[in-house]
């Protein structure tokens, strides 16, 4: 019976180390989430740009000899009324030199509306090049009915763009996020 | 015959109550078999009702919305219903006996591993009567069609692919703890029969991967219901996600729905060649290289999502890596037949033409690797031919190699014979008929999950319906068979098979309900 | 002639096909362009890069037939030379290391052989830079929809959906029945156009689901995923047509929302565009017109096949509940201000788009009117285009 009483020891360990592992792979399933992210924003994939940055314009080095072209795209999810557009369709700059464009939205429909702008660069290996320092995708926007804003984009172009990149798409996607901010719009608007 | 401590050596109980409180190995390894047989024969009506639409260009018969929940439901029947209950049957029946235990380490939770399973089957078929219909997204369930765009069924389904994934779970760490801890003294790891290993690299697999399925949809709940943003843009989340997390899962998947039957094929053909297995070690070392490599290859089934190019590139290699261990599998089988003395029983048709056709499905998966050729697949009724040839004259007809091939120990009855080598021609000439022109309408440009099609892809979607229904039908015939062979038959003795090696074959023909109560001697 | 998807199979082409499947291997060594013609091969496509896929594509499937060739002759001769019914007595040997250790290696140095061009193919088909045209691509269900980014000019938009009509794929009997056209399911009412000879880069995304956009003979096919933006590129030598589909599930119509390209020379292209900016004002301009309820009937009726019957049904039946009837309905048969607003700004947590950033005033008047006046209701109304214009401008 010892060898019985050994064998239901040694079952019940393997036992509890296995379901160790299926918790930790289920662990690791939602680790994969952040993990995503992070991979993300080191690579540049997926065209995230990243967050805020800061321009520093005295330490700023334009590089005059270098144009690129920076094309501006607008497109609504499905659902989301607003008229979006860009002011301008594309801009010529120079790396390292602080540019400002604008996007033009309005809320045609009868209630308040909050949208979020998600962008997105093309090609993905610029993405880690152009950086942001101010952007209406930064936070959600409040739109009461008929209202109409112009809203800014700051950004420079990283001079260790890489030699082969001439052109640079920022595309923007719409949201209606009204439903998921019902209770905090008026904390936002405020 | 072992004798010894009385408390549980009766023989079985009476009336249904035996089945729904059994312990026994084999008791719950014949009701995940007929389990599996019933969902095959559901999948199995899924996708005639596919085939029948697709007889002709135009829509004849259902609704495109209904089409994409027969395409989804038999894609979830056929994986979780059919193939995977199939081969912990098998396990179930075959494990104990094949390494001299007398039954499974956990014999209640291998109960409750089998009777979740029903309930998770009919909560799920029962979708196609809800509002909005059953889940209509593909097996595969990309988001954000699965969520943000799904009927109201996505719950439902959600709940029975937890289910599911609970019984593999369970069923995983029965059968490891079992291999590991109750193999009969002198049967070291490498005395194993390779049935067994596969298993239990398949079980590690599944304890795994299937908590990251369980993840997965968990955070599909969370974004259906309580407003997260996993795999919408808007809340700073990412529908490509969805795909990375499904296909940590998805990949594995489809070796586990194959390693066992690896296993299977193995047992089976040095038996009809009466020569043994052909570099056992290599075959174990290259099983556990394909589980290896299962884990980095997922993304090769996201070619088309817009992954960097050294992404592309390094599941490019990878995933071609796979072909080269499978290789050393189809080498080392061929080379067991090869100089041995061959006879054709109805199992090694099937094991033969396993390795056959299997080999067939190996070269379009190599062609899909290729990522830039991949462009021009992806997505089309290529990938679909290719994915049936490994699943169908793959795993399907492993399972049914095994079931002839064992239907004497469990039954005690020889099948008929002549009546099994109708079944596989039929089987044969169908599934070719059905899955061959696949491999034409995806090169020439047809997608896939389409209810309807241009007119140039006419004559083969005939051709390949024409096989749909003859192989579909020709499964009645395997049902006739066993059933014939459970009721009587002419008597099998212990060895069955001349060239048979393996403790199963010690055993009486039928496996008494109680054996390996006392382990064997094993050399 | 090139190579085209869009052959009807006349009875002379029919029983030649099968013949042709009677043949067997000889067929493999016709011509690729017989072969894609009768539907058994890729498409060597028309670009440089079709041309390179389709070469990687067969050297694959000539070394995977080589391979097959061996490894199934060995198992058939196997299989016929060691029968146990001709007296074959079984050797007994059951490893051997120094075959395991070729049959590895050498497979290993056959992979490394396929890798090298595939990783040259896949590398060129990532290189979309310096592009002479940018074509933003976004997927809707069930239809594309085009972007020429241009930096002066009115801009060039247009969806492009289904031409196929349904009396041709829903099965009708009888008089309604109508007979499939030669390119079934694989054409468009406006065709993407770009000029030959051109690099021009595809900017692809969507606004619901993920769809994919592929067309054969480019061998472009590239995710179209929502909030995200994917890039592709082709340059065509040879103006046609090029016919492809959506190639990821998208929902009820996955199958029925086409893409068809038309390569123009330049001077084509260019006069094509020139056109397309007119008409965008020309369309414009015509929302301060005022039509004709037959006017207005005709074109709701062309819009709303075109837009709301995949939902709401030919009928106006819709399919409760998750696409609710416009027979009788509050909204087509009340105040003619709500339905204008439904049809502009959609329904929050629904599967109604709003369709005021989709369509032009000339449409959605157009289409309202319709609802409002055929599908069993006959409320008696007229919207017109101002009508929509001061909706929007509130």
């Amino acid at each position: 019976m010892a060898a019985a009483g050994n064998q239901n020891l040694s079952v019940g360990r393997l036992v509890g180390k296995l379901v160790l592992t299926v918790a930790a792979m289920f662990g690791f399933g939602f680790a994969m989430v952040p993990l995503y992210d992070v991979f993300c924003e080191w690579t540049g994939l997926n065209g995230k740009t990243g967050g805020q940055v800061v321009y520093e314009a005295d330490t700023a080095d334009i590089d005059l000899a270098r144009a690129v072209t920076v094309q501006f795209s607008a497109t609504n999810n499905a659902g989301m009324a607003w008229d979006f557009r860009p002011l301008q369709s594309q801009v010529v700059v120079h790396p390292g030199e602080l540019n400002e464009v604008k996007f033009y939205a309005r809320n045609p429909t009868a209630a308040r509306v909050i949208g979020q702008a998600v962008p997105s660069v093309s090609p993905s290996a610029g993405a880690d090049f152009l950086h942001k320092t101010e952007c209406f995708c930064f936070n959600q926007q409040v739109l009461e009915p008929g209202e109409s804003i112009e809203m800014p984009v700051r950004f420079f172009v990283d001079k260790a763009l890489p030699d082969d990149v001439h052109k640079l798409t920022l595309s923007y996607t719409l949201f209606d996020v009204t439903q998921n901010f019902a209770e905090t719009a008026q904390g936002i608007a405020n | 015959m072992a004798t010894g401590h009385a408390e549980h050596h009766h023989g079985p109980a009476t009336g249904f109550t035996r089945w729904l409180y059994t312990t026994n190995h084999k008791d719950i390894g014949s009701m995940y078999l007929w389990f599996s047989f019933a969902m095959f024969l559901l999948g199995g009506v899924f996708a005639l009702v596919i085939r029948a639409e697709l007889f002709q260009p135009g829509l004849q018969f259902v609704d495109p919305n209904f089409f994409n929940q027969m395409t989804t439901m038999h894609g979830l029947v056929m994986v979780f219903g059919a193939v995977m209950p199939a081969f912990v049957g098998l396990a179930n029946w075959m494990i104990p006996m094949m390494i001299g235990a007398p039954d499974m380490a956990l014999p209640r939770m291998n109960n409750w591993s089998f009777w979740i399973l029903p309930f998770a089957f009919t909560m799920l078929a029962s979708t196609l009567f809800m509002e909005g219909g059953a889940p209509n997204f593909g097996w595969t369930f990309y988001a954000p069609l699965s969520t943000t765009y799904a009927p109201a069924s996505v719950t439902f389904f959600i709940f029975a692919v937890h289910i599911m994934g609970a019984s593999s779970i369970m069923g995983s760490i029965n059968i490891i703890a079992t291999i590991q801890n109750l193999r009969a003294p002198g049967m070291t790891y490498m005395k194993m029969p390779l049935f067994v290993w596969t298993w239990l690299i398949t079980a590690y697999l599944l304890i795994a991967v299937m908590p990251v399925l369980a993840g997965v949809v968990t955070m599909m709940l969370f974004d259906i219901h309580f407003g997260t943003s996993f795999f919408s843009a808007a809340g700073g989340g990412d529908p490509v996600l969805f795909q990375h997390v499904f296909w940590f899962f998805g990949h594995p998947e489809v070796y586990i729905m194959i390693l066992p039957a690896f296993g299977v094929v193995s047992e089976i053909i040095p038996t009809f060649s009466r020569k043994k297995l052909f570099g056992y070690d290599s075959m174990v070392y290259a099983t556990s290289s394909i589980a290896f490599l299962s884990f980095i290859v997922w993304a090769h089934h996201m070619f088309t999502t817009g992954m960097p190019l050294a992404g592309e590139l390094f599941f490019m290699y990878a995933t071609m890596l796979i072909a080269v261990p499978t290789g050393v599998k189809v080498f080392n089988w061929i080379t067991t037949m090869f100089r041995g003395s061959i006879s054709f029983e109805t199992p090694m048709l099937f094991a033969i033409a396993f390795v056959v056709l299997f080999t067939c499905g190996g070269f379009t998966g190599l062609m899909l690797a290729i990522a830039p050729a991949d462009f021009q697949y992806h997505d089309t009724y290529f990938v679909v031919a290719h994915f049936h040839y490994v699943l169908v004259p793959g795993a399907v007809f492993s399972i049914m190699a095994a079931a002839y091939y064992w239907l004497p120990k469990w039954t005690g009855n020889m099948y008929d014979e002549t009546l099994g080598k109708v079944h596989f021609w039929l089987s044969f000439v169908g599934i070719n008929v059905l899955f061959f022109p696949q491999h034409f309408l995806g090169l020439s440009g047809m997608p896939r999950r389409i209810p309807d099609y241009a007119l140039q892809f006419a004559d083969f979607n005939m051709i390949s319906s024409v096989g749909a229904f003859l192989f579909g039908f020709s499964q009645l015939l395997f049902m006739f068979i066993v059933l014939k062979t459970v009721m009587g038959g002419k008597k099998a003795t212990a060895q069955v098979w001349e060239g048979a090696e393996g403790l199963e074959w010690t055993l009486p023909s039928p496996a008494p309900y109680h054996t390996f109560s006392t382990p064997p001697a094993v050399k | 002639m090139l190579p085209s998807l869009s052959i009807k199979p006349t009875p002379a082409v029919h029983s030649g096909r099968l013949r042709a499947l009677a043949a067997g291997f000889a067929l493999m060594f016709a011509s690729p362009a017989l072969l894609a013609e009768w539907g058994i091969n890729m498409t060597e496509g028309v670009t440089a890069l079709s041309a390179e896929t389709y070469s990687l594509h067969m050297l694959i499937f000539w070394i995977c037939v080589a391979i097959g060739v061996l490894v199934y002759g060995v198992l058939i001769y196997s299989m016929i030379a060691y029968r146990k019914s001709k007296g074959a007595v079984p050797a007994t040997f059951n490893h051997n290391t120094t075959a395991e250790i070729i049959w590895t290696v050498i497979p290993f140095l056959i992979l490394i052989g396929m890798a090298v061009p595939s990783t040259r193919v896949l590398t060129q088909i990532y290189d979309s830079s310096d592009s002479d045209l940018d074509i933003m691509v976004t997927g809707y269900q069930w239809r594309w929809q085009y972007r020429y980014l241009a930096d002066d000019g009115a801009e060039v938009t247009f969806f492009s959906n289904l031409a196929t009509p349904p009396e041709q794929y829903e099965n009708y009997e009888g008089s309604l029945a109508a007979e499939k056209g030669e390119n079934y399911l694989l054409e468009v009412d406006e065709p993407l156009v770009i000029p030959a000879g051109k690099k021009v880069r595809f900017l692809l995304t969507s606004a619901d689901v993920i769809h994919s956009w592929w067309v054969p003979d480019f061998s472009v096919k590239k995710d179209a995923i929502p909030g995200f933006v994917n890039e592709s590129w082709v340059r065509v030598e040879q103006p046609g047509l090029y016919r492809g589909q959506c190639t990821e599930l998208c929902g009820r119509l996955h199958g029925f929302m086409p893409i068809v390209v038309e390569v123009k020379e330049q001077a084509d292209f260019d006069a094509w565009y020139a056109e397309r900016q007119a008409a965008a004002q020309r369309i414009s301009d015509a929302a301060s017109q005022t039509f004709t309820m037959e006017q207005l009937m005709a074109q709701g009726q062309t819009v709303y096949n075109t837009y709301c019957m995949a939902c709401h049904q030919a009928n106006g039946q819709g399919l409760p509940p998750a696409f609710p009837a416009l027979t009788g309905s509050a909204i087509a048969t009340g105040p003619a201000a709500d339905h204008i607003n439904i049809v502009l700004n959609g329904k929050q947590g629904t599967a109604m788009a709003a369709f005021g950033t989709q369509l032009s005033a000339v449409d959605i008047a157009s289409v309202i009117t319709f609802e409002r006046n055929a599908l069993g209701n006959s409320v008696g109304d007229m919207v017109q285009p101002v009508d929509i214009v001061q909706a929007q401008a509130q």
